[in-house]
């Protein structure tokens, strides 16, 4: 198994350079034979890397312990839905993981438009073949997965060896969510792959018009939307199981999913500029280089140990891979634009500074800001280490303390910048617009602050998200009205027809309104409590309303680990509500010391028990208690901002309306597409 | 060109804004790394600093005391004494001879008080190279990634 994977390995190895070569070739020598070739070799990758990922998960599920990499990251009594997750747990399996992703991206952009953008489509071939030339070269040469064990004979010579057992998967990834969070991530990641090859191909051919920013922004809403999910349940994963009471820690790993994210949202925005106004054309390109460069250089720094955590202890020489690679794209992207910046001048400027223009202007203005921030925090280690010699760190309130204004202000035109009208908006409209939903945001702070909301920052998210829910629920009754009114139908059944019609405003509405919800799950920190206290059998603490009462403490051991568990029984105003029981597993294995939380989740609060271990001076057990309000609501806001990207992903079915409109008579279609337009002039 | 003069005001106002609340929130949380025998060079304003300090725990020199956990830290033949006052409780691989980071401030007698320890044993982590290094000091869990890369082989 493991020759048919090495080989599928080399196979895709010279398809990638391939289909680079001869693309460069044909591109010049304009020889259709040969494009279609080079096309071909493109193709050819994705099933060749298949192979590849396939032999490898055979191999695991044959618990071939001659593997190093099956030996390392699984052993005989890991259950079988967990062999996945060891598929990608460790360098050498992610990277082909990596590399198969990505060919199947390249795969589905080569093959669906093979008939279409005759112009643009061999130039993309060529970039995606040097980026997948990249990844399969470190799958061949830097980190194989097919490394065999091998062990010193007598006489000194290596041989192959197979071991009894492999070492098992670390506990902290058995674990669910571990089989899809690390796929989201990684779709996020290659994902901003096909987009950064497009708009590269459109600059490098000049392509005509603005086709390409479509089939761009199509696949960044893609990509950003397996981004999110896999941000989100990296969260939801670090709560679940670290047991530290929070979802995130502004480490340099998370930092690094964090920062392509915010380019492709900014993206999303400023794009709309470039299709209605012909404006920042410029900008538009770099934030797509951009993000694919964030993307990998989140790779780079978790891979290369650059970015220094308690956990990177050793370093590995294949930084320098990616740091090459890197520079490598940085200079293409800058030649590219440096050779074909005349192709990327700008149709109009800015009217007003109340416009929507200027709402995505100060939208891109401010998440850049946060995306410096966050990537100026994340290196300053190395920063500082550079200039003065010497690392300093900068913690969490950095992070915060710059992030949340600007958070905040993005909510603000949350609400305020799909009702601001192109070019210019008048005072009018505005006051009609804006009013009620305002006073109805202002009404609720004056009522969290009298139920004893004293933080600022929770006060005004409160605000807010009242505010641009209300402005996005007018949004669709507006529109819904308009239409129950013309068609007779009721309001709801219009509200859905509405959406049908322009599934990508109300669509990206949706999404909207699922980060208003992240914005309340996330502002109930604010309101945080923890407690941590040693409890013996029949002792209690209080925390906020609760009180937590210690009913036994038992052990459990078994194969696998050996526990300790603690009963806390909750009591509300006297009242029981419920036990729980966290847990702490000592693994015999991997001789790795874990926690389980117990965790009891509501809309309204989490209550999130933790059994930290013993006290040193009496060892009595040690528990600490947290109570989190809203975080729910995160995980709830992230169902509905995938429900909105997925509508937004739908055709709007509105052409063929007005086809059929058209058809069936004139003066009914002039009728029929007059609501429609107006509708398009707000997207 | 008007708009776009205010759209610049507004822009600098903001970034402005911005670059200030960072410079706060960096000088709230800046800490420094050091390594034993630098602290000894340490002057003026240095000392105050927040800093993280690693070293191996010294086999025997950890004592219980009422609300202070005492140890000695070594590094390259230099040692350093350690006060842990932090609410946490240590992390079970915390133990003579592992490898610890030590989170907080010096005193003037000289004394490290760290408000957090992480800590990890160093001949476990040379047995599962591939694996999961930390066994997570209660602290240092907020650390661990949330990513499965950074789990994998070469970080750890």
């Amino acid at each position: 198994m493991d020759v048919i994977g090495s080989f599928a390995l080399v196979l895709a190895l010279l398809a990638a350079g391939y289909s680079l070569v001869a693309g460069i070739i044909s591109i010049r020598t304009q020889r259709p034979l040969l494009l279609k070739s080079a096309r071909n070799a493109g193709l050819a990758i994705f099933p060749l890397v298949t192979i590849a990922v396939a032999s490898l998960l055979t191999l695991f599920f044959e618990n071939n312990f001659s593997i190093a990499y099956v030996v390392e990251h699984s052993n005989r009594a890991l259950p079988a839905y967990y062999k996945f997750a060891a598929l990608w747990s460790g360098q050498e399996g992610s990277l082909l993981f990596w590399s198969w992703l990505l060919s199947i991206f390249a795969f589905i952009a080569l093959f669906s438009n093979r008939k279409k953008h005759p112009e643009l489509m061999p130039y993309v071939g060529v970039i995606l073949g040097g980026i997948q030339l990249f990844f399969l070269m470190l799958n061949n040469f830097v980190a194989s997965p097919f490394g065999l064990v091998g062990a010193i004979g007598a006489a000194g010579t290596p041989h192959v060896v197979a071991l009894a057992d492999g070492h098992g998967l670390t506990p902290l990834l058995q674990y669910s969510e571990m089989d899809i969070h690390p796929p989201m991530l990684y779709l996020g990641y290659t994902g901003c792959t096909v987009p950064f090859a497009f708009a590269l191909a459109a600059l490098l051919g000049r392509y005509p018009g603005e086709k390409w920013i479509h089939i761009t922004r199509r696949w960044t809403m893609v990509g950003w939307a397996f981004l999110s999910v896999g941000i989100l349940l990296g969260g939801h994963w670090a709560y679940q199981v670290l047991g530290w009471g929070g979802y995130w820690a502004w480490d340099p790993v998370e930092n690094a999913s964090l920062l392509p994210w915010i380019t492709e949202t900014a993206f999303l925005h400023s794009v709309m500029m470039q299709e209605k106004r012909g404006m920042m054309r410029v900008w538009n390109v770099w934030l797509v280089f951009i993000t694919y460069m964030l993307s990998i250089l989140g790779t780079t720094l978790t891979r290369s140990g650059v970015v220094s955590s308690v956990h990177a202890f050793a370093q590995s020489s294949i930084g320098s891979w990616f740091f090459s690679f890197l520079a490598v794209i940085l200079i293409v992207c800058v030649v590219a634009y440096w050779k074909n910046r005349d192709y990327l001048r700008t149709d109009n400027q800015l009217d007003s500074v109340v416009s929507r223009e200027s709402s995505f202007l100060f939208n891109n203005l401010i998440l850049l800001a946060a995306c410096f921030a966050v990537l100026w925090g994340t290196l300053f280690p190395v920063l500082t280490e550079w200039v003065e010699g010497n690392k300093i760190t900068v913690g969490p309130p950095f992070f915060n303390k710059v992030n949340i204004p600007i958070a905040l202000f993005l909510l603000f035109l949350t609400g305020v910048g799909p009702l601001l009208a192109w070019r210019r908006t008048s005072l009018s409209s505005l006051k009609r617009n804006f009013a009620w939903p305002l006073a109805a945001g202002l009404f609720a702070g004056i009522i969290g602050f009298v139920l004893g909301d004293r933080d600022i920052y929770a006060l005004v998210c409160l605000i807010l998200a009242v505010f641009v829910t209300l402005t996005i629920f007018s949004e669709f009754f507006r529109g819904a009205r308009v239409l129950s009114v013309r068609s007779g139908a009721n309001l709801l059944s219009s509200v859905g027809q509405l959406t049908m019609r322009n599934t990508r405003r109300y669509g990206g509405y949706i999404v909207h309104f699922g980060m208003v919800l992240i914005f309340i799950g996330i502002s109930g920190q604010a309101f945080n409590k923890n407690v941590q206290s040693k409890m013996q059998i029949g002792s209690s603490m209080n925390i906020g309303p609760y009180t937590l009462v210690c009913q036994n403490i038992d052990g459990a051991s078994n194969a696998n680990y050996t526990a300790e568990r603690a009963t806390i029984e909750v009591f509300k105003g006297g009242r029981s509500l419920m036990m729980l029981f966290p847990e702490r597993r000592f693994y015999l294995a991997s001789q790795v010391t874990q926690t389980i939380v117990a965790l009891h989740s509501s809309l309204a609060r989490d209550i999130y028990i933790v059994y930290a271990g013993r006290s040193p001076d009496d060892n009595a057990p040690v528990i600490h208690a947290y109570i989190n309000p809203l975080v729910r609501w995160i995980w709830l806001g992230g169902l509905v901002l995938v429900l909105g990207t997925v509508l937004a992903l739908v055709p709007s079915r509105q052409p063929q309306i007005i086809l059929h409109a058209e058809r069936e008579a004139a003066p009914a279609a002039a009728g029929a597409s007059v609501p429609v337009t107006v509708l398009q002039g707000h997207d | 060109m008007n708009a776009r003069f205010k759209f610049s005001i507004g822009a600098i106002i903001i970034l402005g804004t911005l670059v200030w609340l960072g410079w706060v929130g960096a000088s709230q949380s800046k800490t420094y790394y050091h390594t034993i025998s630098e602290l000894s060079a340490l002057q003026g304003s240095a000392l105050q600093q927040r800093m993280r300090v690693s070293g191996n725990v010294v086999d025997g020199s950890i004592v219980h005391r009422p609300g202070r956990i005492d140890f000695t830290l070594t590094e390259e033949g230099k040692t350093l004494p350690v006060s842990y006052v932090g609410d946490s409780p240590l992390p079970d691989t915390f133990k003579g001879g592992a490898q610890a980071l030590a989170e907080g401030k010096l005193t003037p007698d000289g004394r490290f008080e760290a408000d957090q320890v992480q800590a990890k044993c160093a001949s476990k982590y040379q047995a599962t190279p591939g694996g999961q290094p930390s066994a997570g000091a209660s602290k240092a869990q907020s650390h661990i990634q949330t990513d499965p890369r950074s789990l994998a082989g070469p970080r750890s």
